[in-house]
């Protein structure tokens, strides 16, 4: 089945040069290591997304291409040449943060446009014209975690466990121990995992439970999420549980116990049960395609060929272009443009590459989301 | 009188090896500069000759404690990370005072390996009085150590002088100041002075520092520990004062390669100097040949340059580059293999014969 | 009482790296090579252990059995392709071969089964035994691994010091020339001891995934260097010292994490090994070998 999508991906991609009617767009991701979720399922959203939008036979047509940085900045900059050398006209940046902050160096001295789907630190688009991204920055990730919990009234005594190191889950971990006494929080417990040390957290919810939090904050990705509640209730241990966008995917783990993620509360820009149209098509071709459900990466992938697609048309842009030419239009474009996607309505991005979106409050009610408000 | 012959033989042997690799790596380098000057290069080959240059001096320095002195180092990466924050840091300190970067470059890699070779020094205390296996193990423990520590570590500067903290930041600096190391999120926004030539010069000094160490009274004390130790020590060598020389040297010159490797990007985290990069110097030693400068310094340029070929495989690209490791190293060891290739090679036939 | 929740936690992880050290420091012992992939073997174990249950159905222990079938042989095949034919190479290369294959195994794991973490079903539940009214519980997971082991100990150091072909695996061990000389197929040994490495891998994924459960290509890399680390610790080579290294290692990470920092307990752990080999130069029990001039 894999081989004769692949087969499938190569003539239509080969079909979209022979015309030479496309946009080359490429990205750099982990498609191997320990961070390959995360990097696959993003190629694999924008890869539908330039699907669909090739089949619509509209003016816009893309080329997409996707290439492996192992997680590592190094790696992510040799990727970006080799896209750089295939003729990259425009750029999905690199999936997660560090890598993206390096070749995010390159798009802004080569002037090649980029919009990043989930590079969320603030390091990737500080001080750099030509990069957007697609995601919450995690400075605002955790400011409104924090605000959230304190506006819902959902505990007074907090307790955070973080990956020690990790850019990700630093950066929100920051800004929530800055605002949370702002915000009327205490944070009684702060403790953290990291690579090689991420199996066991008895230490860290024992002395979260010690100090009496009722509510445990984790800023991370789903993967060490499903090993702490899972070891919470082995522990008889019981907080309110409240993560941020990594935490989406939990419930598409195969084998995983939804019942331990009941009541976690997450906020997220995307919502694979959500109940309109784009997102159930999109969450559908997902599962026929690749047997799993989309996690925020892949919408966040799907969501930056889209929004590609309406800025070049708007742009009036054709693909013989070259980058340099692209840039500024682009630049012009997504400052100005409001975008509707399946990870948010009505996006808007600052001159400084931000994203402004709403992010919603779910909670996890019967192995589904629910909408907090 | 015969043996002497032989003596004179391998010296010249052992000049005409040194040679070679001066001359191989001067005209690489010749013919890289005008390649890439000449736009023929692909973007993705520009972008590798800096990390190319500073593995390849990473080959030679850890070759000097592998081949040379014959000990097993698993941690070789944590000097290059020493080298890559303290080179880094010391070129964003100085960015006020000295303009010209290729000096400013050029005194950050020097005060990387004066860091690095403090590292070296503490860790080679306890490390040298350690054998085989046992001293590896305890090398990837200082590897692990350093990358924890440097995950945790926070250095700012200010217009009070320089601040660090461990664990969090409370160097509460000053409106102005600057916050280099930031932990686990390293150092951003590096400014990108590291150059090729630049690369080139710290190869040609790493491998003349070796080279004359290893032709010295010195370099022969370290080849006489390592093919036999209690020989050396029945002459009277003192074993601990010269493998804690190679060993300091080696981390030297492994501080300058990171701070090289650092100042070609524009982020630098810990966590790519773990065990898997210190492995991936070691595959490069193995592969050249222990004690093989050259050797080493070509294996580093290959199993660069191949992952980045492999693109066009896409998906199998991790898969085929472990295939083609292993099946190197199988045809550079196996005896069987080795004698068939060698009868392939016209060559090395002639050679022999010589 | 939270001392002594420490201290069980410490011994729950410790024990998943004592099964892991296990199998390192019988291949080491024996073969004198460092089997880089067997972490990669333990993520293997855990994925066919995982298939045969969650998706065939099979009965947990039943599952262990497949998965320690597949596991020696692929041991078996690992061994054959890449390790023997450079018996007469030096030990380095070996090691570099053996990190080839892990890299391979891991690259074959993420084709074959997509890096999407999956949720391993314990073979036997998630219970636990409460003590003191509950203050303390200990997981079955804990007592069964820990009954493992010491089965496992007790079976190995049986199967070595008493049947012929575990004579013979000594005998390879303390020189490898005389063996031969004395008419031991030193080989067939030596893959031997890959398979029963392999079949131990195999045991200890489905315990360190029962333990811990996410599955993923990486799963088995991590952990093998830090049970590799404990094998060391305990004097590699020595089988109770494998034991006996990945419990105090387990229960010295936890320490570090709640009384010092958890931030630097990997920074800890590690400062521990040192001192130890500091100390005790060949680990908690292994055996000093005397040079002779």
């Amino acid at each position: 089945m894999k081989k004769i999508l692949t087969c499938a991906v190569l003539v239509l991609a080969m079909a979209a040069s022979a015309f030479g009617a496309g946009f080359k767009i490429g990205g750099t991701g982990p498609l191997t290591g320990g961070a390959a979720i995360y990097g696959t399922a993003a190629m694999r959203g924008a890869q539908i997304a330039v699907d669909e939008i090739n089949a619509s036979g509209g003016e816009i047509q893309f080329e997409l291409r996707y290439e492996d940085d192992t997680h590592d900045a190094e790696k992510a900059v040799n990727a970006y040449n080799a896209l750089k050398d295939w003729g990259m006209q425009v750029s999905l940046g690199s999936v997660t943060s560090k890598p993206a902050e390096a070749t995010a160096a390159e798009n802004f001295s080569d002037r090649i446009f980029a919009l990043t789907p989930s590079a969320s630190s603030a390091a990737v688009t500080e001080g750099k014209d030509n990069v957007f991204q697609m995601c919450f920055v995690d400075p605002n990730q955790g400011t409104a975690s924090a605000q959230y919990i304190a506006s819902k009234n959902l505990a007074k005594k907090v307790a955070i466990i973080w990956k020690n190191d990790d850019v990700y889950s630093k950066g929100i971990r920051d800004t929530f121990v800055e605002k949370a006494p702002e915000v009327g929080l205490e944070v009684v417990s702060e403790t953290t995992f990291a690579d090689g040390n991420d199996t066991d957290f008895s230490v860290q919810l024992t002395e979260a439970k010690e100090k009496g939090a009722e509510l445990v904050f984790l800023p991370m990705y789903y993967q060490p999420a499903s090993l702490i509640l899972a070891q919470a209730q082995a522990m008889g241990y019981a907080p309110k549980w409240f993560g941020v966008d990594g935490m989406d995917g939990i419930l598409t783990m195969e084998g995983f116990d939804k019942a331990l993620a009941e009541g976690v509360m997450l906020l997220t820009p995307f919502n694979a049960d959500a109940k309109d149209e784009k997102t159930q098509k999109f969450v559908a071709e997902y599962q026929k395609r690749f047997g799993e459900i989309p996690n925020q990466f892949a919408a966040d992938g799907y969501d930056c060929v889209y929004a590609y697609c309406q800025a070049l048309a708007q742009a009036k842009a054709t693909p013989d272009m070259d980058a340099e030419a692209l840039c500024p239009k682009m630049i012009e474009q997504f400052t100005t443009m409001t975008f509707n996607g399946v990870t948010g309505e009505n996006v808007k991005w600052a001159a400084n590459g931000e994203v402004t979106k709403d992010p919603k409050g779910m909670v996890i009610k019967d192995g589904a989301y629910v909408g907090l408000d | 009188m015969m043996t002497m012959k032989r003596l004179i033989n391998l010296k010249r042997a052992e000049a005409r090896r040194i040679y070679l690799t001066y001359a191989v790596v001067i005209i690489a380098y010749v013919v890289c500069q005008i390649m890439s000057s000449t736009k023929f290069f692909s973007s993705s080959m520009r972008g590798m000759l800096v990390p190319i240059c500073a593995y390849m001096v990473m080959a030679v320095s850890l070759n000097l404690v592998v081949g040379i002195l014959g000990e097993l180092s698993l941690g070789h990466a944590g000097f290059m990370s020493v080298g890559a924050f303290a080179g880094v840091t010391s070129a964003i300190l100085m960015q006020g005072t000295i303009t010209n970067a290729p000096v400013r470059l050029a005194l950050a890699m020097i005060i990387a390996a004066i860091f690095a070779a403090i590292a070296g020094f503490l860790i080679g205390i306890p490390v040298l009085r350690l054998k085989g296996d046992y001293l590896a193990i305890v090398t990837l423990a200082f590897g692990e150590i350093i990358k924890s520590i440097l995950n945790n570590f926070y250095l700012g500067v200010d217009s009070q002088g320089l601040h660090f903290s461990m664990l969090s930041d409370t160097t509460r600096l000053l409106k102005g100041g600057r916050l280099i190391i930031r932990g686990p999120m390293g150092i951003s926004g590096i400014q990108k002075i590291a150059t090729f030539p630049a690369g080139f010069v710290l190869l040609m000094i790493a491998l003349m520092i070796v080279f004359n160490l290893v032709n010295s009274r010195s370099g022969r004390a370290f080849m006489a520990i390592r093919d036999d130790r209690i020989a050396a020590e029945s002459i009277g060598l003192d074993i601990t004062k010269y493998k804690m020389m190679a060993f300091v040297m080696s981390a030297a010159i492994a501080g300058a390669a990171g701070a090289l490797f650092a100042m070609n990007y524009s982020t630098i985290v810990a966590n790519k100097f773990d065990f898997n990069t210190s492995i991936l110097i070691l595959v490069f030693v193995v592969l050249g040949g222990q004690g093989n400068m050259l050797g080493g310094i070509i294996a580093a340029a290959v199993l660069t340059i191949l992952p980045e070929k492999l693109r066009q495989f896409s998906e199998y690209r991790m898969l085929l580059y472990a295939v083609v490791l292993i099946v190197m190293m199988l045809a550079t060891n196996n005896a069987e293999i080795r004698a068939f290739l060698s009868g392939l090679n016209p060559f090395r036939r002639k050679e022999e014969a010589e | 009482m939270i001392f002594l929740n420490y201290f069980i936690s410490g011994i729950s992880l410790g024990s998943i790296y004592a099964i892991i050290a296990l199998g390192y420091t019988m291949v080491y012992g024996i073969a004198k090579m460092l089997n880089f992939a067997h972490g990669d073997v333990i993520m293997v174990g855990g994925y066919v252990c995982f298939y045969a249950v969650s998706r065939y159905g099979l009965n947990p222990f039943l599952g262990v059995a497949v998965a320690m079938l597949l596991c020696t042989i692929l041991g078996i095949i690992v061994e054959r392709l890449a390790y023997k034919p450079l018996r007469q190479a030096p030990s380095l290369a070996v090691l570099i071969t053996a990190i080839g294959m892990s890299y391979f195994l891991q690259n074959t794991a993420l084709l074959l089964w997509s890096s999407n973490p999956k949720v391993f079903p314990s073979i036997i539940g998630r219970g636990a035994f409460k003590l003191f009214d509950g203050a303390l519980s200990v997981s079955h997971v804990t007592v069964l691994t820990i009954a493992t082991c010491l089965v496992i100990m007790v079976v190995l150091s049986l199967f070595i010091g008493k049947t012929r072909l575990g004579k013979a695996m000594r005998a390879c061990s303390e020189d490898k020339g005389a063996a031969q000389l004395m008419g031991i197929n030193v080989n067939a040994t030596i893959s031997m001891t890959f398979a029963i490495g392999s079949g131990l891998a195999a045991i200890a994924g489905a315990l360190l995934c029962s333990a811990y459960p996410t599955l993923m290509p990486t799963t088995g890399a991590l952990p093998g260097i830090k049970a590799f680390t404990a094998a060391v610790f305990g004097g590699i080579g020595s089988v109770p010292g494998a034991f006996l290294g990945g419990l105090m290692l387990g229960v010295i990470e936890i320490f570090a994490k709640a009384y010092i920092s958890s931030q630097l307990s990997d920074a800890v752990v590690f400062a521990v090994l040192i001192v130890v080999l500091l100390v005790k130069p060949a680990g908690l029990l292994g055996r000093m070998t005397q040079e002779k001039v």
